[in-house]
């Protein structure tokens, strides 16, 4: 073995170390215990089981169309477009994705009173359109425009240009943001619940109410098994066609790639801009909401609440979130650009290796959160640690997507012609990799932390009482009678958008000054 | 094929250091919070492990932590069936000393598993004992929420409508598309709701009951915060049903706009007890004591919207006329209840929902 590969085994082990601690081992427990008893077979062979699962990977996979077809246009425009407002866009898509799903079930069932099952997909949709345009948006960003530009001289009409030169080189970043969507759309919980009005069950909401309400341990355990096969089985398969698809790209700035639209590019600037309106709507009822009753709302988020809901003043929930998010994201940068450095050095030669990490990597988003939480309970008992880490574990999947898609499409002759001039691993690491990903790095650690400041499950089922997060404040105030508690709970809402959008212009800023642009 | 990019060596390098920086911090942080949260000291210490509605009166706790030489740390964990689920889970190695707010739907199951260690704290005797599951001692009654019909009483007097009354009310065709309450396998109240109706019609009358219900157009929502916040008329989200399940404490947070109907009401207590295999029984056993204080039951209402289970505690001046206790709640035994709940809610699901 080489001391190269040496030195990747080493990289690998970081990661590995983390998810064989903080992930398999407590689920491993948790479902050994309920797994014990046995029962197994009667659930797998209950009609009712496979309904479950048909709904919710049918409705997961609905939503994850959804969002990558409304994901693509903004993908574009930010990848693409030179044109005024790009950076407000850019942080204008993120807000969906940090807002509580209690407040945008509550948003949605305003908005379509009788939704069903529409409304759950558009929900789940809402949620995730940002992770397609930011992740497909990124490697766009970087792919040489004149390779499309000679098929469009050649006599390509501009669909055929874009299906035949375009989409094979994004199509990668695709696949990538459709994997996280699926997974986040199969795990939802809080928007199936409210918008399903109970009637829709998935396998989520079921293990949550057999563990929770009626300790079915066995049952339980049984619907976790058939979760993590139907993600595992999912993962397989996107990471088979990736393999097809993924070849090495001739990045370049993005600067050099984005330009004025002309003809009939601006109808997808104008598919974008309803995309964006669409984003928007509930976001705009949720502001109307907090002020529909004056600014009381906003004014006593210095205070606890009406009769104390909170324990401590709202405002203070700010500084808990931005601390945790800080936490979460610095362990999941670490994490996530150490695996996807390992993956995107391993796929020569050892593919099937660096796939199964890739999968390993990304299982955590699509088991429930219920099963984690209760395994950290009977493994790593009660610590109050705990929320950082089952942050990291989410957001970590999030970076690899992110920055792998931009470090494979790296030439892998680059790093050859380094090497042949004389530079180790990590210089070679240094001036190309890091020189070409730089920017998606930063872009990745934006975004995780913004998911971490959104993150819900976990910190609610984690968190400490005196130090609750801005979500989880949210979701206290909502849950208690009183005409101020609920405009608080909207005006915290809007704080927390807020403070996401503050968090996202700093990060952008970083961006562009500290790394540079490419 | 060539990069474009070229930078100066010098910018490499500020930016390989802002890295190492980064995982530096990185690594640090991780091994801050991962040694943190230890070093308590262990000799007065108790954990006191609750439901996440606790609230407790700041300057109350504090006092009785001087006073006592106690430190009490609080580790909320989820609702009342969540919170079961863990004190199960973690039997043998308790996650605290003492557990506070597990409620009369779950109690069987925590006595069933051993859960709790007997300890008959003096106080009881001051009325909580009303309250009692068995004769065991092992839990104590610490507050009472009774869940009720809440009615928007405005709504009714601008329709010259008299508000319902009873449950027999809701099936009769003047209130039809009136009432929303909450699906009893995802939501606490919910399920009261349902075991009133059980009570109210017995074993073998509810499921006729609730097929008229469901032909009088009752509405099924996932969670108390989409029926109270959002179609509950009464409430701030003013919404379309003038009916809701709520709690016999509601009323007061709405200034006047809504009222509990108290003969629909059914009883849930919840209850603290010190946990078998408690690290420092002997301390939690005075935790539980003041538990049941009349200084700590004087601020139950007013921090956690319930009834104080000591008796001749005063209720908030405003609790007096808009959220009297309800004098006589249905209720059914703790041990019927846990042996019929699973399939009383799928028969519910098949009839309401199927």
């Amino acid at each position: 073995m080489s001391a190269r590969a040496l030195g990747l085994l080493g990289l690998a082990l970081l990661p590995l170390v983390f998810l064989g601690l903080f992930f398999a081992w407590p689920v491993a427990s948790i479902l050994g215990l309920g797994l014990r008893d046995g029962g197994v077979l009667d659930v797998l062979t209950s009609a009712d089981t496979w309904r479950l699962v048909g709904f919710t990977v049918g409705q997961a996979a609905a939503a994850t169309a959804v969002a990558v077809l409304a994901g693509m246009p903004l993908a574009y425009v930010l990848a693409r477009c030179a044109l005024p407002g790009m950076g407000l866009l850019r942080v204008l898509i993120v807000v969906p994705f940090v807002l509580p799903t209690v407040v945008v079930g509550l948003a949605f069932r305003a908005l379509l009173p009788d939704g069903g099952v529409l409304s759950i997909v558009l929900a789940n949709a809402f949620f995730n359109v940002a992770v397609v345009a930011r992740t497909v948006g990124g490697l766009w960003a970087h792919t040489d425009r004149r390779a499309e530009e000679a098929a469009r001289a050649l006599g390509a009409s501009r669909w055929r240009a874009f299906t035949s030169v375009v989409l094979p080189a994004i199509a990668p970043a695709i696949g990538s943001a459709a994997a996280v969507v699926f997974l986040f759309c199969a795990t939802s919980f809080g928007v199936v619940l409210m918008l399903g009005g109970a009637r829709f069950r998935t396998l989520e909401t079921e293990i949550y109410l057999r563990t929770v309400e009626l300790f079915d341990l066995p049952g339980a355990a049984a619907l976790s098994v058939l979760q993590v096969a139907a993600v595992l089985a999912v993962l397989v398969i996107g990471a088979v066609a990736r393999r097809r698809r993924e070849t090495a790209l001739a990045l370049r700035r993005s600067v050099e790639t984005a330009r004025r639209p002309v003809g009939g590019e601006w109808a997808v600037v104008a598919a974008a801009c309803l995309v964006l309106v669409g984003l928007m709507v509930p976001v705009i009822g949720l502001v109307a909401r907090s002020l529909s009753g004056g600014v009381d709302g906003y004014l006593a988020l210095a205070g606890q609440g009406d009769s104390n809901t909170l324990q401590v003043p709202a405002l203070e929930t700010v500084q808990n979130s931005l601390r945790a998010a800080t936490d979460a994201t610095l362990l999941a940068m670490a994490l996530g650009v150490t695996s996807a450095v390992v993956l995107s050095q391993v796929r020569r030669g050892r593919r099937v290796l660096g796939e199964a990490l890739d999968v390993a990597l990304m299982v955590p988003l699509g088991v429930s959160a219920v099963t984690v939480g209760f395994g950290y309970l009977i493994t790593l008992g009660d610590l109050p640690v705990l929320v950082p880490l089952a942050q990291a574990l989410v957001i970590t999947p999030l970076i690899v997507r992110t920055v792998l898609p931009v470090l494979r499409a790296i030439d892998e002759r680059l790093r050859q012609a380094a090497g042949t001039l004389g530079a180790n691993p990590l210089r070679v690491w240094r001036e190309v990799d890091l020189a070409l990903a730089g920017r998606s790095l930063v872009a990745a650690a934006g975004f995780g932390y913004v998911v971490a400041l959104g993150e819900f499950g976990a910190t609610s089922f984690l968190a400490r009482p005196e130090a609750p997060t801005l979500p989880v404040a949210i979701g206290r105030l909502i849950s208690r009678p009183g005409v101020l508690n609920n405009q608080m709970a909207y005006a915290a809402c809007v704080l927390l958008m807020l403070v996401t959008v503050a968090a996202v212009v700093v990060i952008e800023r970083l961006r562009t000054t500290a790394v540079g642009e490419f | 094929m060539c990069s474009r990019a070229s930078r100066s060596p010098g910018g490499d390098l500020a930016k390989q250091a802002r890295l190492g920086a980064a995982l530096l911090v990185a690594a640090l942080a991780a091994g801050c919070s991962l040694s943190g949260g230890q070093s308590q000291n262990q000799s007065h210490t108790v954990t006191l492990v609750t439901h996440d509605s606790w609230q407790v009166d700041k300057a109350t706790f504090e006092e009785f932590q001087k006073t006592s030489g106690i430190k009490v740390t609080v580790s909320p964990n989820g609702d009342a069936g969540a919170l079961t689920t863990k004190l199960v889970l973690t039997k043998s190695n308790p996650i605290g000393d003492l557990a506070y707010g597990v409620d009369s739907t779950f109690a069987s199951r925590a006595l069933g598993e051993g859960v709790f260690a007997e300890y008959r704290s003096p106080e009881a005797e001051q009325g909580p004992q009303r309250y009692k599951l068995d004769d065991t001692g092992r839990l104590t009654a610490v507050d009472v929420g009774d869940v009720c019909l809440n009615v928007d009483t405005g709504w009714f007097t601008q329709k010259g409508l008299p508000a319902p009354a009873s449950y027999a009310d809701l099936i009769d065709p003047r209130y039809k598309d009136l009432l929303v309450v909450e699906d009893p396998a995802t939501s606490s109240p919910g399920l009261a709701f349902l075991l009133g109706t059980i009570a109210a019609n017995g074993q073998n009358g509810w499921q006729d009951y609730w097929t008229r219900l469901k032909a009088n157009g009752v509405k099924v929502d996932a969670g108390w915060t989409e029926a109270y916040s959002q179609d509950f008329s009464g409430s701030s989200g003013k919404g379309p049903r003038p009916i809701v399940v709520s709690y016999a404490s509601s009323p007061p947070s709405e200034q006047g706009r809504t009222k509990a109907l108290l003969d629909t009401c059914y009883r849930q207590v919840e209850y603290a007890g010190v946990l078998a295999g408690a690290k420092n029984p002997e301390d939690a056993r005075k935790v539980l004591d003041f538990l049941l204080s009349q200084k700590f039951q004087s601020q139950v209402a007013e921090q956690m919207y319930v009834y104080p289970a000591r008796a001749g505690v005063a209720l908030p001046d405003s609790w007096k006329t808009a959220a009297p206790l309800p004098d006589k709640p249905a209720q059914l035994p703790a041990d019927q209840v846990q042996a019929n709940r699973e399939q009383w809610v799928q028969q519910w699901r098949k009839l309401v929902q199927g």
